[in-house]
C-alpha cells in the first residue's frame, strides 16, 4: 500500500497549481474512459517558456497528485525540455511504482500537458 | 447459509482472498475445471466432423450441454445458440435482425440502467435507419420509471432483467406483457448476464422474443454465451457468420444454409466451453437455484446494513435485498473509487471501480465512477465483514492526520 505514501494523499489533498488561469496562452483537456478521470489544463507561455500553469478536473489520488507535481515540475522549463519529458519522469515525482491499469492514471496528466503545448501556434 | 468454497481451488492457493467481482466474472468450481481438462485431455476431436468414437464422443457432450442449457431456462434445444458472451448475441441481433426489421420512424426502446452492450448496438441501429431511441428512466431507489406514453410504437424492446450496477431486478415479465398490448408486434431482447446465474429463469414464461447471456457469470469458461431466441423469428433470420458447419449445400452458384441452431454457429465452436457450460449447470442445479437466489439475498442484506453503517458511504439502487441480485455500487464522499479498489486490494479484497460499462446511468447519478462489490453462491458474512473493515482502512489513509 506504499503506493499511498504522504506526498500522494498530500498533493491530492492540497494540490498546487488547481484552478484556472483567465487569458491562459493555450487550454486544453483530456479524460480517461475507464475510471472517468477529467483533467485540463491553462497554460500562459513567454518565450518558450511556462510562465504559469494551472489545472482542473476529477480524478482519484494518482491523477491529481500527479497533475499537483507535474505542474510544479515544469513552471519555468522551456517546452522543448517538457516534450522530452516520459513515463519515467512521471514515476520518478511520485516516487512510487504502479501497475499497468493505475499507470494510465498517473500519465493522463503528461498526456493532458503535451497535448495543450502541441497546440501552441 | 451455504459454504462451499471448499469447491473452488482459487480458495486453496490463495485462503485468504475475498473475491467480490462475481457480476464481472464469477470463479470456477473444481467440476467446471475437470470438465475443460477432461475434452482436451481424452476428447479433443471436432464436433460433427469425424465418424471416429472421439468426435462421435465430443458431438454427444456438446449437444448434451445444449440439452442442459435449454432445460436450465425452460426452452427447446434448437433455440438454443452458443456464441461468446451476451455481447455477441446482442450483436448478433444487431446484424441479423435488426438491420433487417428496424426501419425509419420506428421506436426502439431502452433504458438508462443498460449496460453498453445493450445500449450502444440500438443507439447505432437508431442512428443509421432514422429510427427514434426512447430511454426509460430511474427513479431515486434505481428502478424504471415505466411511463405509458413510452410504449407507443415500439418496435423493438431491449431491456436488461437485472443492473450490473443498481441490481435492480426489472419486473420484466410484467413490462412485456404492457409492452405487447399496446405493439403486438414489437420484438423484446432480454440482457440475461446478471439474471440467468442468480435466479429461476422461465424465457417462455417470461414472454420475451430474444434472451442472452455469458457462461462465465455462472461458474462456465469464459468465451461462451447463449442466444436463445424464438424459433419463428430466429428461421427468418440470416446468418451472422458465413462458414463452415452451418449449411447444408453449396455450389458455386448458391449456398443453402443449415437449420436452427446451426445457420448460427459458424466454424468450430468453443467446445470445451459448451461442455464446461454444461457442467456449470449441473453444480448450480444440484444446489437449487431458489437456495442460490436465497443465499443472496442473505449476503446482499447483510451487506446492505453493514454498508449502510460505513461513514460518508452512498449505497445506489433499491433499498431492499428482495428487490436486488447480488450487486452494491458505491461511493464514498471525497475518495476515488480507484483508491478504494487500490487499498482494499492491498488487504487481499478484489472489487471493480470505474465506470462498469454503464456510463450513461453513471452520467444520470451524477458521479464519474463507483466502486461495487458483488457476491455469488461462494461468498460468505465474513467477507462482508473483511470488506466494511477493509472500506475503515481506505477512510483511515485519506483521513488527514
Amino acid at each position: 500500500m506504499d503506493i499511498y505514501r504522504e506526498i500522494i494523499l498530500d498533493n491530492y489533498n492540497h494540490p498546487h497549481n488547481f484552478g484556472r488561469i483567465l487569458k491562459p496562452t493555450v487550454s486544453s483537456g483530456q479524460n480517461n474512459p475507464s475510471c472517468g478521470d477529467d483533467i485540463s489544463m491553462d497554460i500562459i507561455v513567454k518565450n518558450n517558456l511556462i510562465t504559469d500553469i494551472k489545472f482542473h478536473g476529477l480524478g482519484c489520488a494518482i491523477s491529481i497528485a500527479s497533475a499537483s507535481l507535474l505542474t510544479e515540475n515544469v513552471l519555468g522549463k522551456n517546452i522543448d525540455q517538457i516534450n522530452m519529458m516520459n513515463k519515467d519522469d512521471i514515476l520518478k515525482l511520485l516516487g512510487i511504482t504502479l501497475t499497468p491499469t493505475r499507470l494510465k492514471c498517473a500519465l493522463l496528466p503528461l498526456e493532458v500537458l503535451h497535448k495543450t503545448i502541441s497546440l501552441i501556434q | 447459509m451455504i459454504n462451499i468454497k471448499s469447491d473452488f481451488p482459487i480458495f486453496r492457493g490463495q485462503k485468504d482472498l475475498v473475491y467480490l467481482d462475481s457480476t464481472a466474472t464469477t470463479l470456477k468450481s473444481q467440476s467446471v475445471i475437470n470438465a475443460v481438462s477432461d475434452y482436451y485431455s481424452n476428447y479433443s476431436a471436432n464436433v460433427f466432423r469425424g465418424v471416429y468414437k472421439i468426435s462421435e464422443k465430443a458431438t454427444e457432450e456438446y449437444e448434451k450441454a445444449r440439452e442442459k442449457v435449454a432445460n436450465f431456462i425452460g426452452a427447446k434445444v434448437e433455440e438454443i445458440i452458443f456464441l461468446r458472451n451476451t455481447t455477441e448475441a446482442l450483436n448478433l441481433i444487431y446484424y441479423s435482425w435488426a438491420q433487417n426489421y428496424i426501419k425509419k420512424g420506428d421506436v426502439v426502446l431502452t433504458s438508462i440502467m443498460e449496460h453498453h452492450s445493450n445500449f450502444v448496438p440500438w443507439q447505432q441501429l437508431c442512428k443509421q435507419k432514422g429510427a427514434e431511441f426512447k430511454i426509460f428512466d430511474i427513479d431515486e431507489n434505481g428502478k424504471l420509471i415505466l411511463h405509458k406514453s413510452l410504449l407507443t410504437n415500439v418496435k423493438l424492446l431491449a431491456l436488461t432483467h437485472v443492473s450490473n450496477v443498481l441490481g435492480t431486478i426489472n419486473p420484466v415479465k410484467e413490462i412485456i406483457k404492457q409492452v405487447r398490448l399496446a405493439n403486438p408486434n414489437c420484438v423484446v431482447v432480454v440482457d440475461g448476464a446478471q439474471a440467468v446465474p442468480h435466479m429461476k429463469i422461465n424465457v417462455v414464461d417470461l414472454d420475451c422474443d430474444f434472451y442472452c447471456f455469458s457462461g462465465h457469470k455462472m461458474l462456465g469458461p469464459t468465451g461462451i454465451g447463449v442466444l436463445w431466441g424464438k424459433k419463428i423469428l430466429l428461421d427468418g433470420m440470416t446468418p451472422f457468420n458465413y462458414g463452415g458447419e452451418m449449411i447444408s449445400r453449396v455450389t458455386v452458384e448458391k449456398t443453402d444454409f443449415k437449420q436452427i441452431p446451426y445457420k448460427f454457429e459458424a466454424g468450430t465452436p468453443h467446445i470445451a466451453g459448451a461442455i464446461a457450460l454444461g457442467t456449470a449447470i449441473d453444480y448450480l442445479s444440484k444446489i437449487g437455484m431458489d437456495k442460490v437466489r436465497k443465499h443472496e439475498i442473505e449476503i446482499t442484506d447483510y451487506a446492505l446494513k453493514e454498508l449502510s453503517k460505513v461513514d460518508k458511504l452512498k449505497i445506489y439502487g433499491p433499498t431492499l435485498a428482495v428487490e436486488r441480485g447480488g450487486v452494491i455500487a458505491f461511493t464514498i464522499e471525497g475518495i476515488h473509487p480507484h483508491d478504494i479498489a487500490q487499498i482494499l486490494d492491498s488487504e487481499n479484497i478484489c472489487i471493480r471501480s470505474g465506470n462498469q460499462c454503464a456510463m450513461p446511468l453513471h452520467q444520470k447519478l451524477g458521479i464519474a465512477a463507483s466502486a461495487r462489490a458483488s457476491f455469488y453462491i461462494y461468498t460468505t458474512k465474513n467477507d462482508i465483514d473483511k470488506l466494511v473493515l477493509g472500506l475503515k482502512k481506505v477512510i483511515w489513509t485519506f483521513t488527514e492526520k
